[in-house]
């Protein structure tokens, strides 16, 4: 018998049940002030049902959220600061409120429709801001744990020393700067394979191929944008990484580690190649006809063609794929945890292992973590810096492929 | 007759560098492609190639008695006290059992009993004493049973171990492969189509043999339920705010700079936010679908905004304004008439966006995914909530087998890694049909 009541006195059943109330009698105090005629209304009773059900759901779902987060907070502070009952009964104060003035609301010249109509766009801008939100969540979730860091290690011993050497009974080197080099280096090497194979990929697609040939190759390229980085990963570390270390590094004397810049920066410059391509290919696709047939004019042949009248037209949205590019090679994970190895090293050798930022932020943060060492705590600066890293390369990319399309449009 | 030096006829040393320099880039931009298609063709090679043996498992048929003296001394069949006999109990019955067959077929060998033993895996014990436990009236009898091989002889027959490499092996010998490959040829051991792999648990470090894909397949499940549910209604809403009721003013273009910025944020970093925000902020239960499909659904939100957008765009306004004209209301042209209009194309986004959240794995990394888990965890418990109980998925699960020793492991994660591109596959093919069924051209 007690399972009934509890489920009868659950919020959610009794928050439904308000709302159908409040639908119920808005509709019923609608129909009774039309008097058996509609046309008297300015909304027709759905709409005043509708309205009412809104004005008791929207009220208390904002209410729970924000109670929720203040709960949250409280908890994080230490102190217990709002039971369960005091957010049961404030949500229920919320819905009954809500109901009560929805059926008050009703009347003939109540214009139902605009105001659920205002509620349901309350409820889009509330979806539409979760960008921002995520956005500021981001960048607090690595601001705090970030600034906790550097109060116990020293900014200039980050950005400055070439000493990586965690310790987790303290005493730790944490410089970033063999982290980085790793990171530049492995982007570098992936950017040189990716982007001439891309780009030249793209001239050939876009200014050569027939359709036929075009219906092929840009799906099959594209494919390759579609595959998971966990795949390229394997890929690296069971066939790209054995095979340089076997047939390149091993007879040249390089080193004899299958884990290498080298294995990283290949594979992913394989993924990378849809990037750079498809992007030059829009970019290609979008300068005029015209200038094409200017240039044939002229006498010049199609590669001349392309080299000195398409390519420089066509080269701000170039250099913007090329920067999506380099900041998704800054920011890869998965190729370099499984590609490049571990040991932080500053060293020209492509052949030696090395480690990137990203990868150091997956091996501080797995396992057993302590939310108070400065080891840990790295990984948040570590994930800030790339952030912003990544960012600036996005903001910059986005700006040049922005402007860039205003010219032909 | 020499052809005079400017005939139009032969062509001058400039005109042939000119045409030999526009072959020489033709053949770049065609080598490009043809690299990348190359590319792509030994990537899926390779880990086809080494992933296929996953679905194929070697079993070696037993006839194994079941003494009641050992199994059930008070001979109530009472499944309690039959419980009492550890796995350590029922080890020696298939040991003896294989020993029988291999008398049976009449193969002299060298190899010490606890070799021999050996061939059968360590997971196979496990298996009898559940199937015993399930069944108390086999007790006193004997049963006909397949159990899995050894991951080394399951490696030789799929041709991963050879002679030369068990000679290396302390695990393994070339005398056990011999013996093995005698039981083959008289029927004893088998290999044939591993359906488990799909359905099993994951398995502890000594056993590549028993590990399959079922509580990861699972999670992923789990996942991509909390992510179709989260992040297609407030992606279509957020859609539908920005393109057909946002003022054109600072805010909105910052929420837009701003979408656009998100899609490109390493994902890692996705990552952290989850850690930072629902684990330690929220309390939310690490490695919890919940929380993994928390965080995939802000990844997945900018693809699904994107292409929401497209589709709602690509509705003529003509609709609109009929809508408008008739006496709709803003809000009833978008739900009544341009929404349904645009379903195809936001669908197709949400399906493109679903498998990119699917083959995602770094984020999963750090809210603590990698977690051994052996249960198949459930939709809803009291304990742990709604999606609370500790998971892992697809791509992640390939990620903890290549940090595992044994060799065996790197044929099971190229399984799962077919799987998983088996799975993006039917999506994005799902995706392409839709499309060319439902687009209209206006």
């Amino acid at each position: 018998m007690m399972w009934v009541f509890d489920t009868i006195l659950s919020l959610p059943v009794l928050v439904i049940g308000l709302a159908v109330l409040a639908m119920i009698g808005a509709q019923v105090r609608a129909r009774l002030a039309a008097g058996g005629d509609l046309r008297r209304l300015a909304a027709l009773p759905r709409a005043h049902a509708v309205n009412a059900a809104l004005s008791v759901l929207i009220p208390v779902l904002a209410c729970y959220a924000a109670l929720s987060v203040a709960r949250m907070i409280g908890r994080q502070q230490g102190a217990q600061i709002l039971p369960d009952r005091t957010l049961f009964w404030a949500v229920l104060a919320v819905a009954l409120i809500g109901c009560i003035d929805a059926i008050l609301r009703a009347s003939a010249r109540f214009r139902a429709r605009a105001a659920s109509e205002a509620w349901i766009k309350a409820l889009l801008i509330a979806a539409s801001t979760t960008a921002i939100l995520t956005t500021v969540g981001i960048v607090f979730s690595m601001v705090f744990e970030a600034a906790n860091f550097f109060g116990q290690y020293g900014w200039r011993d980050f950005f400055l020393s070439t000493e990586w050497a965690p310790n987790f009974r303290g005493n730790s080197a944490l410089g970033i700067l063999p982290l980085l080099w790793g990171t530049l280096y492995v982007s570098f090497i992936a950017l040189a394979f990716a982007v001439p194979v891309g780009l030249f990929a793209a001239i050939y697609l876009s200014e050569y191929a027939g359709p036929r040939l075009r219906g092929i190759a840009k799906p099959l390229i594209e494919i390759l944008a579609g595959i998971p980085t966990i795949v390229y990963g394997l890929f690296a570390l069971i066939t790209i990484g054995p095979m340089l270390r076997d047939y390149f590094a091993q007879p040249l004397g390089l080193g004899d580690s299958a884990s290498s810049v080298m294995t990283a920066g290949l594979v992913m410059g394989i993924m990378l190649i849809p990037f750079v391509s498809s992007l030059s290919d829009d970019a290609m696709g979008a300068v005029p006809q015209a200038m094409r047939d200017g240039s044939s004019a002229l006498g010049a042949t199609r590669s001349e063609t392309i080299r000195q009248v398409v390519l420089p037209a066509a080269l701000p949205g170039i250099m913007g794929a090329v920067l999506l590019a380099a900041s998704r090679a800054i920011g890869e994970t998965m190729i370099v945890v499984l590609g490049a190895g571990a040991a932080a090293r500053l060293s020209l050798n492509p052949f030696e292992a090395m480690t990137t930022i990203t990868v150091k932020i997956v091996s501080q943060l797995t396992g057993d973590t302590d939310f108070a060492s400065p080891e840990t705590l790295v990984a948040f600066a570590l994930g800030l810096t790339l952030f912003t890293l990544t960012l600036c390369l996005n903001v910059v990319a986005l700006m040049i492929v922005r402007k860039y399309r205003e010219q032909y449009e | 007759m020499s052809e005079p030096a400017n005939s139009l006829l032969a062509q001058g040393a400039r005109t042939r560098r000119r045409r030999a320099s526009e072959a020489r880039f033709r053949a770049c931009g065609l080598a490009a492609i043809g690299i990348a298609a190359l590319a792509l063709i030994v990537l899926l090679t390779s880990v086809i190639s080494s992933g296929v043996g996953a679905f194929k498992q070697t079993y070696i048929t037993l006839e194994i008695a079941l003494p009641e003296a050992k199994l059930d001394k008070t001979g109530q069949r009472d499944p309690a006290q039959m419980a009492k006999v550890t796995t350590f109990g029922y080890a020696p019955l298939l040991g003896d059992a294989l020993l029988a067959q291999v008398d049976a077929v009449g193969i002299t060998t060298p190899l010490p009993t606890k070799e021999i033993a050996g061939m059968i895996s360590k997971e196979a014990v496990a298996t009898l004493r559940d199937h015993v436990l399930a069944n108390p009236g086999l007790v006193g009898g004997t049963v006909t049973l397949d159990v899995l091989a050894d991951g080394r002889i399951d490696g030789y027959f799929k041709g991963r171990v050879t002679m030369q490499s068990a000679a290396l092996d302390g695990n393994t010998s070339p005398e056990a492969l011999r013996v093995a490959q005698a039981l083959a040829d008289a029927g004893v051991i088998e290999t044939r189509l591993n359906w488990r792999f799909l359905t099993a648990p994951d398995a502890s470090d000594q056993r590549p043999e028993a590990a399959g894909l079922g509580v990861a397949i699972l999670g992923s499940l789990y996942m991509m339920a909390v992510v179709l549910v989260l992040a297609l209604p407030i992606g279509v809403a957020a859609s539908i705010y920005l393109e057909e009721f946002a003022p054109r003013n600072r805010i909105s273009d910052l929420i837009e700079v701003n979408i656009s910025n998100l899609a490109a944020v390493p994902s890692i970093v996705y990552g952290i936010l989850g850690l930072a925000i629902f684990i330690n902020f929220a309390g939310l239960r690490q490695s919890s679908p919940l929380v993994g499909g928390l965080v995939l659904t802000l990844m997945t939100l900018p693809t699904i905004i994107i292409s929401t957008r497209a589709a709602l765009k690509s509705v003529p306004p003509s609709i609109r304004d009929a809508a408008l004209g008739v006496g709709a209301s803003k809000m009833q042209s978008v739900f009544h008439h341009i929404l349904p209009l645009a379903a195809p194309g936001i669908l197709t986004g949400t399906i493109i966006g679903l498998a990119q959240a699917l083959g995602e794995t770094a984020p999963l990394l750090l809210i603590g995914m990698v977690a051994f888990v052996r249960e198949y965890p459930a939709a809803y418990s009291d304990a742990a909530d709604l999606f609370g109980e500790a998971a892992t998925a697809l791509p992640v699960q390939v990620f903890n087998w290549t940090q595992r020793a044994d060799p065996g492991f790197a044929e099971r994660a190229s399984g799962a890694i077919i799987t998983l591109l088996i799975f993006l596959a039917v999506m994005n093919i799902a995706a392409v049909l839709l499309r060319r069924r439902f687009e209209r051209r206006w």
